[in-house]
């Protein structure tokens, strides 16, 4: 067995996950396990993770997301090669709400993606964690599961499941040492958002949100919300009465 | 299909593009559009040369990893979206350093390529095409060109300096070089006159790798200034990272104007005066100083500014420079960032690269519509009389003919011009 802090990442083709695997593996003593739909992908990001931290061991591994089974023996394959400290659950798809009402494909690949596939995979590792009494899970929810909005309510639904799975996960653990984080992070300048900030929105750098998360994690703090102003804005979403949230177009 | 405002780094105007992520999977594919595209990084060049109003930008930012090391021999390959901040962080604790970089860190590797950008060293090192080992250049119908210096070495001197206007660099392999640490032994000295100056510059080149100037344009002895000089210092301690200040906003005047300048300038002499002589400084503070101030180009107010950088045959130097500094005076403009420095004498890598031997002086101007540029065009008389040459990355408004005799090589560069590619400079210098 090794002293190294094993990691792993489900999704690490996404943005903030990349993000936050180059700052892990800066950390002395870490082997990093990167689990992604794209192999190409991967690959690229695991030889630009060699060049940044020379000692990481790093492995990559291509898996299907969504059959419970693959992400049940996965889970069990990587606890059986030793110990796990982090696991990371960031994947998700974005697409356009409207795609999502006119296009029952597009609807429940975001259901699928974005809400089962992240809860398989979190309970595929959890029971691992529990074995150990050790570790800390994380997931990447958003601020758009605080409040069913017109403009992005199919995603946010799925962020809302994430969220109420893993407040019930927290619960179930609490009298335990292991630690679950819930990321929410507001719209950050990554591949998923390139059609939001070619309508000129205001993205968040995801450098900076990478290294609130990474921080987030070392704590094992409950939830945050990165960029943090994005909990004042949403607590405010939240609690606007109906007849002002009705009409605005949000 | 949306279009995005994008302003380059002087602010003279935004125009709207339509913004296309470059990813590596993506790339041949996210080239064939009937519309012309130019390769974008982090739009540091101060006029038009990263622009193409109307067309598509391909951001080049999204093509960030790293790809291989050799810690023996000091070859990075890396895509070039990759920013030189990001490689001299990961590369200064490990002994490594790019050889050439410009006053600030925040810009790609593409860029620094497609610019053939120079640093404070250029006597020493030459410019940042001098260390390229090899790059893909990737063309809009779809093919790749491996270009080395020996190998397809016509792609390779048209692209390096070629304004992005020959492909898209994709991935780049650069030799870097030892140093023993973040720190440097700089000094700073005070000069009265242009004599001093040419006397320090030409008396530092053999024994400081680093040397740069600054020069005060509103006192009354001409030519006054502060010269600085720095070598590596041997000694690999800590890395301290200063805070950074931000320009919040961007104010409804320039914060650089007539009557700041002057006290912006005497406030800058003095000050470094009193601090002259001999100290140990980190990298980042004295290669780049501006970057401490990030969205510094705020200052100059909502209509932006002007940079002016030309390079003037060492014969005449002393007198041009002379000429320009009083032209200034006589318009009653000023400028702040005004940086004068020596080149050595070799030749540049690139067909259309900026450096060459003698000295280049750059300078900033707020931007006040016709009456700046008006007096760029006087200034541009002295560039021509002396048979000087400007800088593109800086350029927004030089004219044809300084262009065409500033860069003989023309129309043997044309020849590699991707059909596909187009930008707000080529256009306006060359046509489409």
């Amino acid at each position: 067995m090794t002293n190294k802090t094993r990691i792993v990442i489900v999704g690490a083709t996404s943005g903030i996950a990349e993000h936050c695997a180059r700052l892990w593996v800066l950390e002395k003593e870490v082997e990093l396990i990167l689990i992604g739909r794209n192999q190409k992908k991967m690959q690229a990001i695991a030889d630009d993770l060699r060049v940044r931290g020379p000692h990481a061991e790093i492995q990559v591994i291509e898996a299907n997301f969504t059959d419970p089974k693959t992400i049940a023996s996965l889970a069990d394959t990587i606890a059986s090669q030793g110990k796990i400290d982090r696991v990371l659950i960031a994947h998700g798809v974005l697409p356009k709400q409207e795609e999502c009402q006119q296009n029952l494909t597009v609807c429940y690949n975001t259901l699928m993606i974005n809400a089962i596939s992240p809860i398989l995979f979190a309970e595929a590792f959890i029971s691992h964690l529990e074995k150990s009494n050790h570790g800390t899970l994380a997931i990447i929810g958003s601020v758009a599961g605080d409040r069913g909005r017109k403009s992005i309510y199919t995603y946010g639904s799925t962020k809302a499941l994430v969220e109420h799975y893993v407040k019930g996960l927290q619960h179930r653990l609490a009298r335990s040492s292991i630690k679950i984080v819930l990321i929410k992070p507001g719209p950050t300048d990554t591949a998923m958002t390139a059609h939001l900030k070619a309508n000129g929105a205001k993205l968040a750098d995801v450098d900076m949100v990478a290294a609130e998360c990474v921080r987030a994690i070392a704590c094992g703090k409950p939830f945050i919300y990165t960029p943090a102003k994005w909990r004042l804005i949403m607590g405010i979403i939240r609690h606007l009465p109906n007849f002002i949230f009705k009409k605005l177009d949000i | 299909m949306v279009m995005t405002k994008v302003y380059s780094w002087g602010r003279l105007n935004a125009f709207e593009h339509e913004v296309i992520d470059l990813s590596t999977s993506l790339l041949p594919h996210a080239l064939k559009h009937p519309k012309s595209g130019l390769a974008y990084g982090m739009g540091r060049s101060y006029g038009d040369v990263c622009l193409n109003p109307d067309g598509i930008l391909w951001n080049a930012r999204t093509l960030n990893h790293f790809k291989h090391f050799d810690a023996q021999t000091g070859i990075l390959s890396c895509e070039a979206g990759v920013l030189i901040a990001d490689i001299q962080r990961l590369m200064v604790p490990k002994g490594w350093m790019l050889a050439v970089t410009p006053g600030t860190q925040s810009i790609t590797v593409g860029g620094a390529i497609a610019n053939d950008i120079h640093g404070k060293n250029h006597h020493r090192y030459g410019s940042f095409g001098d260390h390229v080992l090899a790059f893909d250049l990737l063309r809009t119908d779809g093919t790749s060109i491996h270009c080395r210096p020996q190998e397809q070495s016509d792609w390779f001197t048209a692209t390096v300096g070629g304004m992005g206007l020959t492909g898209i660099i994709t991935t780049v392999h650069l030799q870097l070089r030892t140093v023993p640490g973040p720190w440097f032994n700089s000094e700073t000295l005070v000069y009265q006159s242009l004599e001093e100056f040419f006397e320090l510059a030409d008396g530092s080149e053999d024994n400081w790798e680093y040397t740069v100037s600054w020069i005060d344009c509103f006192s009354k002895h001409k030519g006054r200034g502060l010269f600085m000089r720095a070598n590596h210092h041997q000694d690999d301690r800590f890395i301290s990272q200063k805070k950074k200040l931000k320009i919040p906003f961007t104010p409804p005047f320039s914060l650089i104007n007539r009557y700041s300048l002057p006290l912006f300038n005497a406030l800058y002499y003095y000050l470094n005066a009193a601090n002259s002589g001999k100290k140990i400084s980190h990298y980042e503070s004295f290669l780049y100083p501006l970057d401490h101030i990030s969205e510094w180009n705020r200052l100059y107010g909502p209509k932006g500014f002007f940079q002016y950088q030309c390079v003037l045959p060492r014969s005449t130097g002393v007198e041009t420079v002379k000429s320009i500094l009083n032209e200034i005076a006589r318009s009653g403009e000023g400028s702040f960032l005004n940086v004068l420095k020596t080149f050595g004498d070799r030749k540049a890598p690139g067909m259309m690269s900026f450096p060459q031997s003698g000295v280049t002086l750059a300078l900033d101007f707020p931007n006040k519509g016709i009456r700046t540029l008006q007096l760029l065009t006087r200034l541009d008389s002295i560039v021509r009389e002396a048979e000087g040459r400007l800088y593109m990355a800086k350029d927004a408004r030089m004219p044809k003919d300084l262009f065409y005799s500033g860069y003989p090589r023309l129309a043997e560069f044309l020849q590699y011009r991707d059909p596909g590619i187009s930008s707000a400079l080529s256009r306006r210098l060359i046509g489409d």
